[in-house]
C-alpha cells in the first residue's frame, strides 16, 4: 500500500480554523449522538435537553455561568503554558490546591479574620501562590533537570488530589459532617458576594477580568513579547540574551496561579467547603477550551461558556435519560480528537493509493 | 526541442503584495549546467520551488523532455526525475544517512530495507566521489558533509535533472571544488544541473550557460565565454559593483577582547578550542582564517556566551562569566552568527519582530516594558528595512518567507543598529548578493571607523583579505599564527591552515 503524506504549501488562514474547530465540535456531536442511540435513548432528546435548559433558561443559564467560572480560570491557566509551548496539563492539580490553600487560610490560618475585605484578598493570594508553586515546580523541574513538563505536571495532579483527599478523609473531617470525608463550612468573611440564591457570585466576573488581564500580559508587557520569541525558538532567545530557564519557571508559575486562584473562587464562590472529587476535571476540560480557543483569551470567555453549559446539560440528560454523565468525557475526548485530526489535514495532504504487490 | 530536458515557459507566482516570477522562460539543455544569477528576492528560489512541486505557478506551463509536466508536489517532481538541495536543508538530525535517503524515497514503507539502501549508497558514494558513510548519523556530520548526504539522496532517487539553491554558500574553497567534481562527473552520466549562486567566479568557472535573474524577471541569459564578473554584476544590480573597499589606517585604541587559555567543547563531545588566546582592539579588524571545522562556531559561541567554556574572556578588562548573553549584550557585543535561521531568527514571527528581538535586553529602544504594544516598533522596523534594503512584501511577513539573503540582511540590520563596540561576525555575507555584500563591507568598515572592535570569522580568504587589519589562523582550535592581509601571504597562511606551523609575522 501506498501512503502519502505531504505538507500542504499554505499555512491554514484563520477561516478554515475557524470552520474547522466549529465542524469538530459537530462531528463530536453526532457521534456522541449515535452513542446515545446505542444505548436505546432518542438522541434528538438528548440535544434538546443537553442545550435547552442550560442556554434557554434563566435558572439554567445561571447554572451554566457557574461552572464556567472554574473552567474559564483553569483554561486562562492553561492557555498561558501553551502559549510558549509548556504543555502544562496541571491543571487540575493547581487547581487543587488553590482550592487546598483557600480551605487552610479559610478554616485555620485566618479564622480569626472577620472582614472579607481582608479574609478574600489573603485566601486569594494564598490560593495563587500555592498554584503557582505547584507550577512553578513543574518549571523548576524542566529548566533545571530538563525533566519534560508534560510527566511533571501530570505526576504533580496526582499528589494534589490524593493530598486533598487525605486531609478531607483525615485531620481535616468537619466536625457536624456525620462522617462523611467534608471539611466544616467556610465563615462568612471567606465567602464571595452571591448575587441569587442559586449561586452566582463574584467568581465569573473576577474570571473575565483575569482574561483582560491576561491579554495583557500577552499582548502588552515585555513579559508577553519574550514570550513570543522564547515559544517560537528558545535558541534566538538565548540569543537576544532572555533567560529562557526563568521564563519557563515563571510562566509555569503564572500558568498554576491562576488556576490556584479558580480553586480558591469555586471554594468561596461555590463549594464552601473541601469535599473530595469536588472537580469533574475542570483542568482537563481546560486543555480543551484553550485549544479551542486558539489561546485567545477573549475567545476562551465564549468557549468556557459553552462547555460550562455543557457540564450542566449533561447533568439533565443523566437526570432525565438515565445517561451516564462520563459521556462528558467522551464528548471531551471526541472533540479533542476531531480537533487534532482536523489540524492535520489542514496542515498535511493525505493521499491512499491501491494496495500494489 | 528534445534536446531540452526542462523548459519553463511564462512562469508567474505572485505572493501577497510582491510578483516573484514575472513571465519567466528559461530551458535546461540535456548534460548542461546552467547557472541561475540575482539579487536577493529577485525570485530564484521561488522560481526552483516551482519546478520542484513546492510552490504552484500561478501561470505558465513546465515541459519536461518536451512533454508538458504537471508537477503538483516534490513526490511529483521525483517522478518526473527533478531533484532538489534547498537553500536551507532537509534532513533529520537524529536519523542515520541511509535512514534519511529511506525517508526521502518516492513512497513510504513502513519497514525501508535498509541494508539494501546502505549498499547502494556506497556504491554511489565511490561513483561520485562522495565520502560519506551511510551509519552516521546527522547531527555528528558538518555542513559539507549534509549537503554530500543531499546529493546522494538525489543520485539515489535517479535525478535527471538537479536544482541546486546556493550549495556552495555554505562550503569552503576546498569542498567546493569537491562539489565540482561530483557536478562533473554527475553531468558526465547525464545529469543536468541547475546551479545557483552569488558567487561569480565559481558561476564562471563551472556552468555552461548563465541566466540572470532581476525582480523577478530573467533579465539575459548568456554563454560562459560571453560573460565575466564585471558583466554579471553589473546585469545583477544594474550598476558598477565595487567590492575593493578603501579603508583607511587603522586607528587602534584600547583592548577591547581578550582571550585568553579558553576551552570549549563542541556538540560532539571533544574540545573544539584547545587553549586558545587571542586579543582585539577598538578600531581593529582581525579576520579568523581557517578550513571550517576548526573550532570557529565553538570560538564564536563562547565569546558569546551561548556555550561553555573554561578559561578567560575579559571585554573591556572585566572578566566574563560562560553563558551569560545578557552581559555580553551590555557590553555592547553583537553576533551574527553563522545559523542564522536556527540561532538569530524567530521563523514563525513577524519580520518586524524580528529587527528587534534584543529590545529590551539591549539599549536599542526605550519601551516601557509594562505598556508595549509592538506594533510601535513597526515604524522603526520600517526605517530599518529602507536603510539595509530588505525585499519584503510587508512587515507583517512571517521571517521564514524571506528569501536567503534577506534573512541575512535583517540579522545584520538588527545587530548594527545596536552601535555595537564589539562585532563577532561568522560568516556575515554568505548568501548575500554583491551589492549586499558591498554595503556589509562598507558597513563594518563605518564600524571599525568609529571605534568598534570587530572579530571576523569567515571562510572566504578574499573577504578576510578586504576587510581584515590582521588575519589570525585557526587551527585545531587554536591560534598557530598571524599575517598580514595580504596576497602575498597567501601561500603562508595556506600552510597555516594547514597545521604547519609559522613564526609570527608583523
Ligand atoms: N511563501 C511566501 N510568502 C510571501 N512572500 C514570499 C514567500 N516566499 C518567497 N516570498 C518573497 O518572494 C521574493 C523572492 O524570494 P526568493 O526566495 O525566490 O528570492 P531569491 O532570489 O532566492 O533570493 P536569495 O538570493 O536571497 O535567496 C522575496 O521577496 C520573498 O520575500
Ligand atoms: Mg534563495
Amino acid at each position: 500500500m501506498r501512503l502519502k503524506i505531504e505538507r500542504r504549501k499554505n499555512d491554514p488562514t484563520k477561516l478554515s480554523i475557524f470552520l474547522m474547530s466549529v465542524l469538530s465540535v459537530l462531528i463530536s456531536l453526532a457521534i456522541l449522538g449515535l452513542i446515545i442511540l446505542s444505548l436505546g435513548k432518542n438522541p434528538i432528546n438528548a440535544y434538546v435537553q443537553l442545550t435547552s435548559w442550560p442556554f434557554g433558561t434563566v435558572a439554567g443559564l445561571t447554572q451554566t455561568l457557574i461552572s464556567m467560572m472554574p473552567l474559564l480560570f483553569t483554561s486562562l491557566g492553561v492557555l498561558i503554558a501553551f502559549k510558549m509551548k509548556l504543555w502544562n496539563i496541571g491543571a487540575e492539580g493547581q487547581f487543587y490546591m488553590g482550592a487546598f490553600a483557600a480551605t487552610w487560610g479559610a478554616l485555620f490560618l485566618f479564622k480569626g479574620i472577620s472582614s472579607p475585605w481582608l479574609m478574600l484578598p489573603l485566601l486569594a493570594a494564598f490560593a495563587a501562590g500555592f498554584g503557582g508553586a505547584w507550577g512553578a515546580a513543574a518549571g523548576w523541574m524542566k529548566a533545571k533537570l530538563g525533566v519534560n513538563e508534560i510527566l511533571s505536571t501530570l505526576m504533580l495532579n496526582y499528589i494534589a488530589i490524593y493530598w486533598v483527599n487525605y486531609l478531607v478523609y483525615g485531620p481535616w473531617k468537619g466536625k457536624g459532617s456525620y462522617n462523611f470525608p467534608i471539611t466544616a463550612t467556610f465563615p462568612k468573611a471567606a465567602i464571595l458576594p452571591q448575587y441569587t440564591s442559586d449561586g452566582l457570585n463574584l467568581g465569573i466576573f473576577l474570571a473575565i477580568a483575569t482574561s483582560f488581564f491576561v491579554f495583557y500580559l500577552l499582548k502588552r508587557t515585555k513579559f508577553g513579547f519574550h514570550m513570543d520569541i522564547v515559544g517560537d525558538n528558545p535558541i534566538a532567545a538565548k540569543y537576544s540574551g532572555i533567560n529562557v530557564k526563568k521564563m519557563t519557571i515563571a510562566v509555569l508559575a503564572i500558568s498554576g496561579a491562576i488556576s490556584g486562584l479558580g480553586g480558591m473562587m469555586q471554594m468561596s464562590g461555590v463549594l464552601f467547603r473541601l469535599q473530595p472529587n469536588f472537580s469533574p476535571g475542570y483542568g482537563y476540560t481546560a486543555i480543551i477550551v484553550a485549544w479551542l480557543a486558539r489561546l485567545n483569551p477573549f475567545v476562551a470567555i465564549a468557549v468556557a461558556f459553552l462547555f460550562g453549559g455543557l457540564l450542566v446539560g449533561t447533568q439533565q440528560i443523566q437526570l432525565f435519560l438515565q445517561i451516564p454523565f462520563s459521556l462528558v468525557s467522551v464528548f471531551e475526548g471526541l472533540v479533542l480528537f476531531s480537533l487534532i485530526s482536523g489540524e492535520a489535514l489542514l496542515r498535511y495532504k493525505i493521499s491512499f493509493k491501491g494496495v500494489r504487490t | 526541442m528534445s534536446e531540452n530536458v526542462l523548459e519553463l515557459s511564462n512562469i508567474v507566482k505572485r505572493f501577497p503584495g510582491i510578483l516573484a516570477n514575472d513571465h519567466v522562460n528559461l530551458t535546461l539543455k540535456k548534460g548542461e549546467v546552467h547557472a541561475l544569477l540575482g539579487e536577493n528576492g529577485a525570485g530564484k528560489s521561488t522560481l526552483m520551488n516551482i519546478i520542484y512541486g513546492i510552490y504552484k505557478a500561478d501561470e505558465g506551463e513546465i515541459y519536461v523532455n518536451g512533454q508538458r509536466a504537471n508537477i503538483t508536489s516534490p513526490h511529483k517532481a521525483i517522478e518526473y526525475g527533478i531533484g532538489m538541495i534547498q537553500q536551507h536543508f532537509s534532513l533529520v538530525p537524529s536519523f542515520s544517512v541511509a535512514e534519511n535517503v529511506a525517508l526521502g524515497l518516492k513512497e513510504f514503507h513502513l519497514f525501508p530495507r535498509i541494508d539494501v539502501i546502505k549498499k547502494r549508497l556506497r556504491e554511489l558514494s565511490k561513483k561520485f566521489g562522495l565520502d560519506v558513510k551511510p551509519e552516521s548519523r546527522i547531527w555528528q556530520l558538518s555542513a559539507g558533509e549534509q549537503q554530500r548526504v543531499e546529493i546522494l539522496k538525489l543520485l539515489y532517487m535517479n535525478s535527471q535533472i538537479m536544482i541546486l539553491d546556493e550549495p556552495t554558500a555554505i562550503l569552503t574553497p576546498q569542498e567546493a571544488e569537491g562539489l565540482f567534481k561530483t557536478i562533473k562527473e554527475m553531468v558526465k552520466y547525464g545529469a543536468s544541473v541547475i546551479f545557483i549562486s552569488h558567487k561569480l567566479k565559481e558561476v564562471l568557472e563551472i556552468s555552461d550557460r548563465i541566466t540572470v535573474m532581476r525582480h523577478g524577471k530573467v533579465v539575459d541569459t548568456l554563454l560562459r565565454e560571453e560573460a565575466d564578473e564585471k558583466i554579471l554584476a553589473r546585469k545583477m544590480v544594474g550598476r558598477d559593483v565595487v567590492l575593493r573597499v578603501e579603508k583607511s589606517p587603522p586607528k587602534t585604541g584600547d583592548l577591547k577582547l581578550s582571550v585568553k587559555n579558553l576551552y570549549s567543547r563542541s556538540d560532539k563531545g571533544p574540545f573544539a578550542i584547545n587553549g586558545l588566546s587571542l586579543e582585539v582592539r577598538k578600531g581593529e579588524i582581525l579576520g579568523i582564517a581557517g578550513v571550517a571545522g576548526n573550532g570557529q562556531r565553538e570560538l564564536a559561541e563562547s565569546i558569546y556566551g551561548l556555550r561553555d567554556y573554561t578559561g578567560e574572556i575579559e571585554i573591556d578588562g572585566t572578566m566574563l562569566k560562560p553563558l551569560d548573553v545578557h552581559s555580553r549584550i551590555n557590553h555592547g557585543v553583537a553576533y551574527v552568527p553563522q545559523d542564522r535561521k536556527g540561532v538569530a531568527l524567530c521563523g514563525n514571527l513577524p519580520l518586524y519582530y524580528n529587527l528587534f528581538l534584543k529590545i529590551f535586553t539591549s539599549k536599542q529602544g526605550d519601551f516601557n516594558p509594562y505598556l508595549f504594544n509592538p506594533i510601535s516598533l513597526k515604524k522603526p522596523a520600517e526605517a530599518l528595512v529602507k536603510e539595509y534594503d530588505v525585499a519584503t512584501s510587508s512587515l507583517d511577513l512571517s521571517v521564514k518567507y524571506l528569501s536567503g539573503g534577506n534573512m541575512q540582511k535583517i540579522v545584520l540590520a538588527r545587530e548594527l543598529t545596536l552601535n555595537p563596540e564589539l562585532i563577532i561576525a561568522v560568516h556575515p555575507t554568505r548568501g548575500l548578493d554583491v551589492g549586499a555584500m558591498e554595503s556589509v563591507y562598507k558597513i563594518l568598515i563605518k564600524a571599525r571607523e568609529n571605534g568598534a572592535a570587530v572579530l571576523l570569522i569567515a571562510g572566504d580568504l578574499e573577504e578576510i583579505f578586504t576587510l581584515s587589519d590582521r588575519v589570525a589562523v585557526l587551527y585545531e582550535g587554536r591560534i598557530v599564527g598571524y599575517s598580514e592581509p595580504d596576497e602575498e601571504h597567501l601561500e603562508e597562511i595556506g600552510l597555516m591552515m594547514a597545521g604547519i606551523k609559522k613564526e609570527r609575522v608583523g
